[in-house]
């Protein structure tokens, strides 16, 4: 499908999204006043990041002008169920503080009032009774047993802990050459999207149901979540994404606590409420990648063959697990054997709770984390073994002839030429002539290095792959979970024009344009000429479990629904018109506008006047025809099955391949690293649109360089938040990027209709972990974390001077 | 000097897009508020209310402003541009397409205050290097794009401008 030479998949298409924003026409969450009388926000929010909450006096506060009221958590608790997820430790979560704040920035008491500035001012007449408590933020630290216990009835701050081992991982060590082991931690991150979080919650009374409008992205498996914890029937809480979305980046899933603690308390106080964040809350109390304290084994064969890994994985999950957690570190977990041979896995994960903020979605979604581990073991096997870094992968690579894969822990890898992409990658840096620079700058005494990495990107993901969570006893009892649903509608109205719903909640990916682009090749239309709303309604649209903007769902699955319904569509214009033109339904074309016969393209009607006779002369389709043209798919790769009595999964639909190489010189007497070169070689089958893909790469490049040389959502030792503003977490700024050179090839997926994979993760997983590796070879290191700010990689370039 | 009281609401009159505009502001009401929700010139954008990420930037005066660290008593008689105004320009219609084309926005939130940043630049210096873009981008946050796609078409408009003004 799409094949065609003259299709409009796979063309830069310009997007169809990019007039309105460039002109102020695109209306945010920010900019919406769906309904009269609507009360502005402002939250008060914990200075302490450990406290216990002894009592809250709001009388001031409610008194002064233009307050609407006041709610607390312990008012809210009455009308709130705790936020459930997959770990079943004893502890509740609440979108707010009830009697003990856990981290610094949590919500404890609501402020409405007729404008913003006087619901601030409110929120400062509040008075607070602390009982400030021991705090820790550190995941080793919190597992000692002299630690401050975040939640008493857990019994401890490890909230989940689960043991893995696919194949024989003892015989592969017993048996290894060379085995080589990593400590590290590795940091937190936020990908701040530069809108913020927004919603606005409306309760009505009779019938008794919740209308809330946000910036939300899904997964919408949380709003079943949302609807028990307010105590209600699915249909009762009605989702409306706003047309546009500034940014998500996987952090607008965290918004969703938030969207229950305005529906409750719009109840309480009996009107429409608007949040919207300020950026110091987005910093402080969003959400957040995880920060962890992993180690790592490898095991290797005389000739650099890995034949073994250990992962212990030790995840900051904060204060709170909020669902979808422990998800993060299962994202990766079937695909633990990253793009190689390797079938001996032993995983251990455990999640320990500390006194920071619950982490969520972010762009990579345990992705950074996992490859920090694997990628810098194989270039430090490269380094013992003497085997060069690229050398030492090709040996390991899966084989291109070898697809579909499935790996030791259930992945079940669609299609890939890993070895083509590492010659690509190679052949564009000029590798033979980096490493002779780097040759050459170390005869000179500087500090030159080269990094490489290469990885997998799962895309698509299995809704079940939460679930290793439990074992499979507990997951037996549970009933059984499975699948990814993409849904879409597309619809042809009386006049002929085209109108597409999706449920891929898009924050700028494009999606408008590729779906436009699809429906225009089936329908022989121009992609212009199809309207596509991703507005989202869970009122008035299909939506499943799935539906939202994450993994990388939409070039993944979301595309072969949107195929599906315009091919039922295009189907039955075809059959319409085949009666009105006499011939065959086989012999009539979609093009240009026009159902014509094939062949005869002078022979055919108005796309229009088909349309118009489902819609105005029902009495006078064929026998049996339903009227109109309107069609909804929902569609599950068959792929997605659930998780097996032995902890295997197929976590994903696609997976695409990416490796990367850099190299760099480290200036000794700054620490400042002068990059000299960055290339990045992606596989994400077939390309849908080239403006799309190279948009996602670039974009996906500087979140992975922030994260590698200065992001960081900082804490002080005891628990206060260092990074409340863009002048404490610093993002690249268009005069910190390196150049970056890009270059894809096509291993075509056979999950969809197109052989497209999903994207838009890779560069982010990965540019840490390459940045992290030159930086090693550089300095002749085993160790080295993250991020390579200015102190730290001067600290390491000048170890005679012990850091001073 | 004009004294307001805290909660007291003054008119404010400026001229916004060449048009009148007036609207009511307290002496902490921030231009950026002013504008959004009171002139209701949505395509303003807040990304930080902190004058870092440059969402925000309107031209005041001919010259570049972050609304939300400027207050909106202060802009009293003054001339303001916004996203709605330089959409109304045909002249930057070049530098609309060239974003478009080079993927210069994904999600669009920034897109406003670097438009206003941009044509400012360009009218001020017709014929950039890439430094010297990258410098004026430097003043503003994007997490979608990498920025690759904005360096490429000012310069791209900037060449294009210039080479026909050269014809």
């Amino acid at each position: 499908m799409g094949d065609r030479a003259d299709s409009w998949v796979g063309r830069a298409v310009p997007r169809l999204e990019d007039a309105a924003l460039l002109t102020g026409n695109a209306r945010f969450i920010d900019d919406l006043s769906p309904l009269p009388g609507i009360r502005h926000v402002a939250l008060l929010r914990s200075p302490h990041p450990h406290a216990r909450i002894l009592g809250i006096d709001a009388e001031a506060a409610r008194a002064m002008p233009g307050v609407v009221g006041v709610v607390t958590g312990a008012e809210l608790r009455e009308h709130l169920n705790p936020l459930a997820s997959a770990v079943r430790a004893p502890m509740a979560y609440y979108p707010i503080a009830i009697d003990k704040v856990r981290y610094a920035g949590e919500p404890v008491a609501l402020v409405a009032a007729e404008d913003r500035y006087l619901a601030e001012d409110a929120a400062e007449a509040i008075e607070v009774d602390y009982q400030p408590l021991d705090a820790v933020v550190d995941p080793l630290a919190a597992l000692a047993t002299e630690a401050p216990v975040l939640h008493e009835e857990a019994g401890g701050n490890l909230v989940h802990h689960r043991q893995f081992a696919y194949g024989d991982p003892e015989a592969a060590f017993a048996e290894a050459a060379e085995v080589v082991r990593l400590a590290w931690r590795y940091p937190r991150q936020s990908a701040t999207p530069m809108e913020t979080y927004g919603a606005i919650a409306h309760f009505e009374a009779a019938p008794e149901r919740y209308t809330v409008w946000s910036n939300f992205q899904g997964p919408f498996i949380l709003q079943p979540l949302m609807a028990r914890a307010l105590g209600i029937g699915g249909n009762q809480l009605r989702l409306i994404a706003a047309a546009h979305s500034g940014g998500s980046f996987g952090i607008k899933q965290g918004l969703y606590p938030y969207l229950v603690l305005l529906a409750a308390a719009s109840r309480l106080l009996g009107c429409p409420l608007k949040w919207v964040e300020d950026r110091l809350e987005h910093l402080s109390a969003s959400s957040s990648a995880a920060d962890r304290a992993d180690e790592i084994e490898a095991a290797f064969d005389g000739e650099g063959h890995l034949t073994g890994l250990r992962f212990d994985n030790l995840v900051n999950v904060g204060a709170y697990v909020r669902a979808p957690e422990p998800a993060s570190v299962y994202r990766m977990h079937a695909a633990a054997n990253g793009c190689y041979r390797v079938r001996h896995i032993a995983i251990q994960n455990r999640l320990v709770t500390t006194n920071k903020l619950p982490i969520g979605l972010n762009r990579g979604y345990g992705g950074p984390q996992f490859y920090f581990g694997l990628e810098r073991a194989m270039d430090l096997a490269a380094r013992r073994l003497a085997i060069d870094p690229a050398e030492i992968r090709r040996r390991n690579f899966l084989a291109a002839d070898g697809f579909p894969y499935e790996g030791p822990a259930g992945a079940i890898y669609d299609s890939g030429d890993y070895g083509k992409g590492l010659e690509m990658l190679l052949e564009i840096a000029d590798y033979p002539t980096l490493r002779a620079r780097r040759d050459a700058a170390r005869a000179e005494g500087r500090l030159f290095g080269i990094g490489l990495a290469a990885g997998v990107e799962p895309s698509g993901s299995n809704m079940a792959y939460v679930t290793l969570a439990q074992t499979p006893e507990e997951r037996e009892k549970a009933g059984g979970r499975s699948g990814g649903v993409a849904c879409a509608s597309v619809a042809m109205d009386p006049s002929g024009t085209v109108t597409v719903h999706l449920d891929s909640t898009p924050a700028g990916q494009g999606h408008a344009t590729v779906a436009a682009q699809i429906v225009a090749d089936a329908l022989g239309l121009r992609p212009e000429q199809i309207q596509v709303d991703t507005a989202m309604d869970t009122g008035s649209g299909a939506w499943s479990l799935a539906s939202g903007n994450y993994s990388n769902r939409f070039a993944a699955i979301v595309v072969g629904a949107i195929a599906e319904s315009a091919g039922r569509i295009a189907g039955k214009l075809k059959a319409v018109a085949a009666e009105l033109l006499e011939v065959a339904a086989d012999d009539v074309e979609l093009a240009e506008g026009r159902a014509r016969i094939a062949g005869v393209p002078e022979q055919g009607i108005a796309l229009g006047r088909v349309a118009a006779a489902t819609h105005w002369h029902p009495a006078g389709l064929p026998d049996g025809m339903a009227p109109g043209l309107y069609d909804t798919a929902l569609l599950n790769p068959a792929v997605l099955d659930a998780p097996d009595g032995a902890d295997r999964v197929a976590s994903a639909v696609t997976f695409g391949f990416l490796c990367d190489l850099v190299a760099l010189e480290v200036e000794r007497a700054t620490g400042r690293l002068r990059i000299e070169r960055y290339a990045s070689v992606h596989d994400v089958g077939r390309v849908l649109n080239p403006i799309v893909v190279e948009g996602q790469v670039r974009g996906g490049f500087a979140h992975g360089f922030g994260a590698a040389m200065f992001e960081e959502l900082a804490y002080d030792q005891d628990g206060n938040f260092l990074s409340g503003s863009f002048a404490d977490y610093l993002c690249p700024t268009s005069a910190d990027l390196p150049p970056l050179e890009f270059a894809n090839y096509e291993t075509a997926s056979p999950q969809n209709p197109f052989g497209s994979k999903g994207m838009g993760d890779g560069s982010s997983m990965l540019t840490p972990v390459v940045l992290a590796n030159a930086v090693a070879d550089a300095l002749d290191l085993d160790e080295v974390e993250l991020p390579l700010s200015l102190d730290r990689v001067w600290r390491l370039a000048n170890p005679e001077t012990d850091g001073r | 000097m004009m004294r307001l009281p805290p909660g007291q609401r003054t008119r404010v009159t400026c001229t916004v897009n060449g048009q009148a505009h007036s609207g009511f502001a307290e002496s902490r009401t921030l231009l950026s508020d002013f504008l959004r929700h009171e002139l209701h010139l949505y395509g303003t954008h807040v990304g930080c209310e902190h004058g870092v990420c440059g969402a925000c930037t309107v031209v005041l005066d001919g010259r570049l402003a972050r609304s939300c660290a400027t207050l909106a008593v202060q802009a009293e008689g003054a001339e303001i541009t916004t996203v709605e105004g330089l959409a109304a320009d045909e002249g930057l219609e070049p530098l609309r397409q060239a974003f478009s084309r080079h993927g210069a926005l994904q999600c669009g939130f920034c897109t406003p205050g670097i438009l206003a940043s941009a044509s400012h630049f360009l009218a001020a210096r017709p014929d950039p290097t890439e430094a010297e873009v990258r410098d004026m981008l430097s003043g503003h946050l994007c997490r979608c794009t990498g920025y690759e796609g904005m360096v490429r078409a000012i310069l791209e408009v900037a060449r294009e401008t210039t080479e026909g003004a050269n014809q």
